[in-house]
């Protein structure tokens, strides 16, 4: 039933064949470079060790390699990208911020107590 | 991506009241507001699965030592299999993206093909996971008959693990994660059947716009999503 006293978004999210084609090409070029991440952070896990990269530079390269994949699948595969800015921001920001606040807690407790571990010998 | 969303509103009007000022409709709004919750519990679980590693940093054991094996092969590769259930599922992903572009178009015929591959693909992933908890329930032995030499709750028996606390966590850990993770897209794919069905059926076409799709899409690329998340910190970190 249309109602005229509401907005129906959903009824103008249509798009013509050629701005179709336009964002066709972009699902494929955002497909290419999720699988070349993902091989790329495979051949890093296997070989970092025979070609002598420090494990703390591959560490953070996979964690880098992996919000790099995040945002485009956020972004372009979830539209949020398309989506107005404040609800961009409503989504992302509290969310960020508290997953921030809860690994800065438990990553930094946790050291504390491998270091407690260690020196009592547990 | 056309519509309310990206015309020019001034923000008075956008504010003023009467509409929608994120210019999505209920549903959609609604999903988003989901996944956060649901982002927020995976983001917990993971979190504490960094709490753990670090805490028992000395015996946690190498994923790359464990998850070595590949389905009619006994060659040693490892992390491929993982690699390759990634590489499904972002596939899958693709094909619901575009499911949704072609319900843009009002083109039913597209979005039944790539629908119906999405299921295909989710169908595939699920299977892939049965094998590679088999195949990890088994142990070092390949033997899953045998109790007392499997990967339980309990215990850790590969050698890779060499028995101390951080073992045991590192297999509850394994099943937690990767098990919550699996149910959610058991019923992402339920949930896509149920829409493909209704697309098939002609509701959508009824209607006027194919934005079911589109909102079980959001759920199915936010279990891509995780699984991103999942891949790098459970098994490459």
């Amino acid at each position: 039933m249309k109602r005229d006293d509401i907005i129906e978004y959903s009824l103008d999210s249509h798009h013509s064949a050629e701005e179709g084609k336009a964002i066709r090409k972009k699902i494929w070029f955002v497909t290419a470079l999720l699988t070349i991440i993902t091989a790329a952070e495979v051949l890093l896990g296997v070989f970092w060790n025979s070609i002598g990269f420090p494990w703390s530079v591959v560490k953070i390269s996979f964690i880098l390699l992996t919000i790099v994949k995040a945002g485009y699948i956020v972004m372009v595969f979830m539209h949020l990208g398309d989506e107005r800015k404040a609800l961009r921001l409503v989504i992302l920001a509290p969310y960020a911020l508290f997953i921030m606040y809860l690994l800065f807690i438990l990553l930094n407790d946790a050291s504390v107590l491998y270091n407690v571990r260690q020196a009592l010998g547990l | 991506m056309s519509g309310e969303a990206i015309k020019a509103i001034d923000t008075n009007v956008l504010w003023g009241g009467g509409r929608s000022p994120f210019s999505v409709s209920y549903g959609k709004m609604m999903m988003w507001f989901f996944l956060i919750s649901d982002a927020l519990t995976f983001g917990g679980l993971l979190a504490s699965l960094g709490f753990m590693r670090h805490k028992f940093a000395d015996t946690w054991p190498v994923s790359e030592e464990i998850f070595f094996h590949f389905p009619f092969t006994h060659a040693h590769l490892p992390l491929m299999y993982v690699a390759l259930m990634t590489f499904i599922l972002i596939v899958s992903s693709v094909t619901m993206v575009l499911a949704v572009e072609a319900g843009h178009r009002m083109d039913k015929k597209n979005v039944i093909l790539w629908l119906s591959l999405t299921v295909v693909g989710g169908i595939f992933f699920l299977a892939s996971q049965a094998w590679e908890w088999s195949s990890y329930i088994a142990g070092p032995d390949g033997l899953i008959s045998t109790w007392a030499d499997n990967a339980t709750l309990a215990q850790n028996p590969y050698p890779a693990a060499n028995g101390g606390p951080g073992a045991v966590h590192y297999t509850q850990f394994f099943f937690f994660v990767t098990g919550f993770h699996g149910t959610h897209v058991f019923s992402g794919v339920v949930l896509n059947f149920i829409i493909l069905l209704g697309v098939i059926n002609g509701k959508y076409e009824k209607t006027g716009h194919y934005e079911m799709v589109e909102k079980v899409g959001l759920y199915w690329h936010f279990i891509d999503l995780v699984w991103v998340f999942v891949f790098t910190f459970y098994y490459l970190l």
